[in-house]
């Protein structure tokens, strides 16, 4: 930096389960560390609450999902030179974003008052309101992600975006394949890796957390889930989870839902 | 409109994160306190329905990045109940463990980023390490330990991704299971001195009766299992609990109010050791004894010092378990749906997490139920505020005020994102 002024960072929450600011509170050590370097402006769950103006960069965590929040993603965006989404909610909507795919609204089935309560009908990424720097996938993204991103951005280096498949981590860190061991159904050959692939380590498919990888071969693959015995609506639950509305995902989550509802 | 409309409702979509809290001042009386919980909903409840029983323990995790492992403890607890599943000794061993360290992780980081610097006079936990870091670096060093006993058995602490219904996708290894006891062993002198050091905080004189509510087992302190006990008597099933407690709907909130039989109650820490210090090593008692302290208590400051109690527990606690013998047998129970009700509660670190999922003989999840912590003592935490403020007398500046009720509020660690500096308090000051 030249400038002497310290960067001034914030941390913004929407809808979400507040996981992915634990990348923050979780780093320990480095978190005073970095405290020391930057000024962290505005963090609730941390402390500060300073105005949202004049920021370096912003982080948001949580997705679109009240008008509140359209005007707050409006408003950091005018005042930040960065805005940096962290983890599926702010990225793709999230796991609630799941609601999208109903019919009728659910909240009334919910709330017995449904007018108290300020709420749109679909839960979308920021992206969907306002333009965006970096996007960082994952649910929960981790420290490194966070701290590479800070690093990158505030020395005007191009952010290292992770472009590998789970499956290539898979083999990179001899996980045997867990598909072709043992016939467990598996995202990671369309899955972006950032956890390390953390499932197949535990014996388990790849679940989607960090999105869908550059040209992902979804049809082939969910051909691959029917040849193991998946029914339709269990290959369209696959890709229907925390990352729904990510279009690879979502497109191939439709297909396989089509033919099994009448709804 | 009705403001205090009472509505009871079937089902309770879960919030968290962020909140704030209204006071009206009328003639040195408060005639309102509203702690509004403004979280937007996401209707997990709404979200579960149609998908497969395996898929729940994911789903839940997604409730809270706080306590992850507790929905996914209590969700596979509650349909392996359904399904009459006993998943055995070893399999609620390694729970537990997880649980340990849940609690450990989570209070952790209440005790040191959220609560301690009301106690201390500073603004957050940035400007107390530059004053005095050593119980800080104590307090991440705790709350890492936390976080590895989450990863040994899920792979990483928030959203793990090791349990399942039947078991564990696998049992942790014996070689990271040596290395972690280990660490934690060198630690326990660590977790006695953070007991000491909350032990010699300077607590606000507070005495309210209130209900404590917990879960209580035979012999050891509950975590994942047991009857849900009050200090007023009650002694249920988990089952016999949901026609207890009576959940509803307030304008100014989007989590569900509950009461047990009417009335405001306590769960989280305090709660439990209230209800089960019987259950804990008698040496923590002891060490509190110069102090002047003992438990049950009926300071609501004291919660700090059960959380630092709790961690001390949970760390000796999983290392026993961690030291027996890692099993021979098969990680988990190979599952069978079958159309059922599947009710459990567990101690979550802020207190009883309740589940219910009614499931179709496909093993789909007809209607879930989830009636978290945050929302049993949101009626305490109201009328904790108001007593305690009348008590204290509103003859000081707003800003006085404002710290006050933060700090009411943040005794109970409400799993709302915000919960430092979470309240974005307004004083109405009526004339007349």
């Amino acid at each position: 930096m030249t400038t002497s002024r310290k960067p001034r960072i914030a941390v913004v929450k929407l809808a979400s389960c507040d996981g992915c600011q634990l990348a923050f509170l979780g780093l320990g050590e480095k978190l005073l560390e970095l405290a020391s370097q930057v000024e962290i402006v505005h963090f609730a769950e941390a402390g500060p609450l300073g105005a949202l103006t004049d920021l370096d960069i912003t982080f948001i965590e949580g997705s679109v999902s009240t008008r509140e929040d359209q005007d707050t993603v409006h408003s950091v965006r005018r005042q930040s030179r960065f805005l940096v989404t962290i983890g599926a909610c702010a990225t793709s909507g999230g796991i609630q974003a799941l609601r999208n795919l109903s019919a009728g609204n659910l909240l009334s089935s919910v709330y017995p008052s449904p007018e108290y309560v300020d709420f749109l009908a679909h839960s979308t990424p920021v992206s969907s309101e306002v333009g965006v720097d970096l996007e960082l996938w994952g649910c929960p993204v981790n420290g490194t992600q966070i701290l590479t991103a800070i690093a990158s951005l505030l020395f005007g280096a191009a952010p290292a975006a992770e472009r590998d498949k789970v499956c290539l981590e898979c083999k990179r860190r001899q996980i045997p394949c867990v598909m072709v061991a043992k016939g467990i159904p598996c995202l990671g050959p369309v899955t972006l890796t950032g956890c390390g692939a953390l499932c197949p380590s535990f014996d388990r498919g790849c679940y989607g957390c960090y999105g869908p990888s550059e040209n992902p071969e979804t049809p082939s693959l969910a051909r691959r889930f029917a040849g193991l015995g998946l029914l339709p609506d269990d290959i369209a639950r696959r890709f229907l989870f925390v990352n729904s509305q990510a279009p690879a995902f979502l497109a191939e989550g439709r297909r396989w839902t089509k033919e099994d509802r009448h709804e | 409109m009705n403001e205090r409309r009472e509505i009871h409702v079937p089902i309770l979509a879960r919030v968290e994160g962020k909140g704030a809290l209204d006071l009206t001042i009328r003639k040195d009386r408060l005639s309102e306190v509203r702690l509004r919980i403004f979280e937007s909903p996401r209707l997990f409840e709404k979200i579960l329905e149609g998908r497969e029983f395996r898929e729940v323990p994911d789903i839940v995790a997604r409730i809270c990045g706080i306590c992850p492992a507790a929905y996914q403890l209590t969700s596979v607890s509650a349909i392996e109940a359904g399904f009459g599943l006993d998943p055995g000794p070893d399999i609620r061993r390694f729970r537990r463990i997880l649980a340990c360290g849940e609690w450990i992780a989570s209070h952790s980081l209440h005790i040191h980023l959220l609560a301690a610097p009301d106690f201390l006079g500073y603004e957050d936990v940035m400007e107390w390490a530059r004053h005095d870091p050593g119980p800080v670096r104590r307090g991440f060093h705790l709350h890492g330990l936390g976080n590895a006993l989450l990863s040994l058995l899920g792979g990483r602490p928030v959203h793990p991704v090791g349990a399942c219904v039947g078991g564990f996708h696998r049992f942790p290894m014996r070689p990271e299971i040596a290395a972690l006891a280990g660490r934690i062993r060198d630690a326990l002198p660590m977790a006695s001195a953070l007991v000491r050091w909350a032990a010699g905080l300077d607590y606000p004189a507070s005495d309210r009766s209130f209900v404590s509510v917990a879960l209580r087992t035979e012999e050891a302190y509950p975590m994942n299992e047991g009857r849900i006990v009050s200090t007023r008597g009650h002694d249920l099933t988990p089952s016999d609990f949901e026609g207890r407690i009576r959940e509803f709907q307030v304008p100014h909130s989007t989590a569900l109010h509950s009461l047990l039989e009417g009335d405001p109650y306590l769960v989280g820490p305090l709660a439990r050791i209230n209800l089960n210090w019987d259950r804990l090593p008698p040496e923590i008692m002891e060490d509190l004894r110069p102090f002047g302290l003992r438990f049950p208590s009926a300071n609501m400051h004291h919660s700090l010092l059960a959380r630092a109690i709790e961690i001390r527990y949970a760390l000796a606690e999983a290392l026993s378990l961690l030291e027996a013998p890692v099993p021979e047998s098969p990680s988990f129970h190979s599952v069978t749906p079958r159309e059922s009700t599947g009710i459990a509660a567990t101690e979550a670190p802020r207190g009883i997490l309740w589940h219910r999922y009614d499931i179709g003989e496909d093993g789909r999840i007809r209607r879930a139920r989830i009636i978290p912590p945050t929302s049993q003592n949101q009626a305490m935490m109201e009328s904790d505020l108001r007593v305690t403020l009348e008590r204290e007398g509103f003859d000081r500046p707003d800003d006085s005020l404002r710290r006050l009720s933060e700090r009411i509020v943040r005794n109970y660690d409400p799993c709302i994102s915000c919960a430092t500096h979470f309240l974005d308090l307004t004083v109405h000051r009526e004339k007349g």
